[in-house]
């Protein structure tokens, strides 16, 4: 049939299997919107406050699901705000496709209103893009972008569309939804040494980050674990990848990582790191890092392989195919030294954990695991609510924890929140700071017009907490501009934008708040109220070793 | 001697050069010279780039180049099964004093000249990029007023090309 571009567009968008879909419109994307009023019952968009809440809305729906998350804005300002977005995805490898309009094609670079050169901006954030030339490319581009997007290493793509291209036609013809690139796993050559190398082992290590959870592979890990008797840790994007409550999991690694499990990092002799990319805020000092250890490197993107460690194998493939073919070559190990000495770290941990009663912290998110589901997502903001989180929640299922690793995007989780939530219609969980959430709270109003069953625990401390814990550690206690002493209401400020709210300084008002919050239909904001002065240990400073860890400061509680 | 010289095979659209590019800019890699231009098919563009930088800079430079969609194949360079040449157009000032050192200079590395003045004499020389960088480091003696040259073009020798080699 003959359709216009804007037609094709959206059918192409609905052929590829999209449900929803998030944005913004505005006068070069005008067609767009128009075909998007002609097929909504089969395709639901969702209008945000911003364009950067759309973006991390469907970056939000991807991670939740694996799928393409798919964000449609404008030209010039709409195009410019979903860069912190599609950085954001990009720096996790999460499969987006961002669609603007754009001038028509004759007006293309000569300062049009609204014209900014997109692919140009994007250029070093998404793995490809195009500006559509004619409508006849306009489908297979598009399915292209999907293609692209989920293959290999996932990550964002851009599709640029001038005007004229939305309002020309052509003939269009369905096509079924792209498959990902076939996955391949390493060279048998390859995984021949590495597990000659992880036989010789005697304390091995498994370390996995966020391409673990791409490659779906977490019963090959367990299986890895189990034949070779070995503790589990992994990055911040490894969260939720495996059970939290799985008993060779010593949890996640790096600056703020558990202690028991960057410890039995350190002593390991053979680390086996799987989808991860050793980035510095995992390893510190790299000249000190896992200085005993035989590194064995899998990875589907080569390029990680030797970027940041030199692994003593490297092993460029899909992580779980090729763990398939490293299994049956390892042998069934069982050293009770190695799991005694696991053992011992993890008594250490116990005792360096923050015990105190009260209003601390950790006492919140403890709290708030009991109200967690199996299923529940949780996405964060960034800082130190995220670090928080990031130590003390349980998951049981992959794809659950929703946070910005790489990018750091403070004003994320918002939009990811509402993404996660739409994609697994579970209620869902944010937790955030008062400092991200200022950044992005303008997205509650799309929470309220969707009516989303959102829990939002805030942890106010009036304070940018992890800028002022560097402060306190490592500038004198000079708190330059990070004290923030707004006179905000958090809980008005809810119900302002037609959410529920509530403030909790207790305890017992935390536990009343949230099962209020989880038994609600809506929205809802519960503001808990912590000490400024609190830490995010432990803490291996910035290019340090494991020979600097700070795992306990004196600590106030009110 | 670190350095090395890597081809690769792009498709032949707009922007392309700028993907390239701009990947070097963003991860910092330090590039002596680029060339460019269309290939035996007008679908395909050839960049040849050679670096100063270390065997790990150029494993991580080829790998960076295989995430590139519009990269298809990629091709080292090794100066022993290769040719290898760049074009030199030098510019020196035409003084009584030195015009006979000039030329002969010129006629010893096969310099041409392609123009002639009163004030200054273009030569015209392609050779290896050492014998190049000889030339000029002698001309520096003489008043040179400007200088251009293209970087190196390579190819492999033998039937082998670049669209046959392995993308991995």
């Amino acid at each position: 049939m003959r359709l216009s571009g804007a037609d094709i567009l959206v059918r192409t968008l609905i052929e590829q299997g999209c449900d929803v879909v998030f944005g913004y419109p505005g006068g070069q994307i005008i067609n767009v919107y128009d075909s998007l009023h002609k097929y909504r019952n089969e395709l639901k968009h969702v209008l945000t406050a911003h364009e950067q809440g759309a973006a991390h809305a469907a970056d939000g729906y991807a991670r939740a699901t694996g799928k393409v998350g798919v964000v449609i804005a404008t030209s010039g300002p709409g195009a410019t705000n979903l860069v912190t977005g599609i950085a954001t995805a990009y720096l996790d490898s999460v499969p987006l496709v961002a669609i603007t309009g754009n001038v028509p094609t004759g007006q293309l670079g000569t300062d049009s209103f609204q014209e900014i050169d997109i692919t140009g901006i994007t250029l070093p954030i998404t793995k490809h893009n195009y500006v559509i030339g004619s409508v006849e490319e306009l489908a297979d581009t598009v399915r292209e972008a999907f293609r692209l997007a989920v293959s290999g290493r996932p990550g964002p793509v851009l599709v640029d569309i001038p005007k004229d291209i939305q309002i020309a036609s052509c003939e269009y013809v369905p096509q079924t939804p792209i498959q990902r690139e076939e996955r391949f796993p390493a060279k048998e050559k390859r995984i021949l040494q590495a597990a000659e190398c992880i036989n010789a082992s005697r304390r091995p290590f498994l370390y996995f980050g966020g391409g673990l959870i791409n490659s779906d592979a977490e019963a090959e890990l367990l299986a890895l674990a189990e034949k070779l008797d070995a503790p589990i840790g992994c990055s911040l994007m490894g969260i939720s990848g495996v059970d939290s409550d799985h008993p060779r999991f010593l949890g996640m690694q790096g600056m703020h990582g558990h202690y028991a499990s960057s410890m039995a990092m350190h002593h390991a002799d053979c680390i086996l790191s799987l989808g991860v990319r050793f980035n510095d805020r995992v390893t510190g000092n790299r000249a000190k890092f896992a200085t005993n250890a035989k590194i064995i490197h899998i990875d589907v993107d080569g390029a990680e392989l030797a970027k940041n460690i030199e692994p003593a194998h490297a092993l460029r493939g899909d992580v779980k195919l090729t763990l398939q073919q490293l299994l049956p070559l390892l042998n069934q190990k069982d050293d009770p030294e190695w799991r005694q000495t696991v053992a011992r770290l993890r008594e250490e941990e116990q005792q360096t954990l923050d015990h105190r009663d009260g209003m601390t912290p950790r006492n919140a998110m403890l709290a708030l695991n009991r109200y967690l589901g199996e299923n529940t997502p949780v996405a964060t903001d960034v800082g130190q609510h995220q670090m928080w989180a990031a130590q003390n929640l349980r998951f049981h299922r992959p794809r659950r924890f929703i946070s910005s690793g790489g990018l750091g995007t403070m004003g994320f989780g918002m939009g990811a929140a509402i993404g996660a939530q739409m994609a697994t219609g579970e209620r869902t969980v944010l937790v955030t700071g008062d400092g991200s959430f200022g950044m992005c709270l303008n997205e509650l109003a799309t929470a309220v017009s969707q009516r989303l069953p959102l829990v939002i625990l805030l942890l106010n401390n009036g304070v940018l907490g992890m800028v002022r814990q560097w402060q306190t550690l490592f500038f004198d206690k000079h708190y330059s501009n990070t004290i923030l002493d707004r006179k905000t209401d958090f809980v008005l400020l809810a119900r302002a934008f037609g959410a529920e709210g509530r403030r909790a300084e207790t305890p017992e008002q935390l536990d009343e708040a949230l099962r209020e919050a989880f038994a609600s239909d809506g929205p809802f904001l519960v503001e808990c109220m912590i000490d400024k002065d609190e830490f995010v240990l432990p803490m291996l400073p910035p290019g340090g070793s494991m020979d600097d860890i700070i795992v306990q400061i004196e600590r106030t509680v009110k | 001697m670190t350095g090395f010289t890597v081809a690769v095979l792009v498709h032949n659209r707009f922007g392309v050069l700028n993907r390239v590019t701009s990947m070097f800019r963003r991860r910092r890699f330090n590039i002596k010279c680029l060339t460019v231009s269309e290939t035996e098919s007008a679908a395909y563009s050839r960049i040849t780039v050679s670096s100063d930088g270390s065997g790990a800079e150029k494993r991580q430079l080829i790998d960076q180049l295989y995430k590139l969609p519009d990269v298809v194949s990629i091709k080292e360079l090794h100066e022993e099964d290769s040719v290898s040449c760049e074009l030199l157009l030098i510019k020196v000032a035409n003084e009584q004093e030195t015009r006979r050192d000039v030329q002969d200079a010129a006629q010893a590395y096969g310099a041409k000249t392609v123009d002639y003045t009163r004030e200054s004499i273009v030569m015209q020389m392609t050779g290896a990029t050492r014998q190049i960088d000889a030339f000029i480091d002698l001309m520096r003696d003489y008043t040179i007023l400007e200088i251009c040259r293209t970087g190196i073009v390579s190819l492999e020798r033998g039937e082998t090309t670049i669209r046959k080699s392995e993308i991995y």
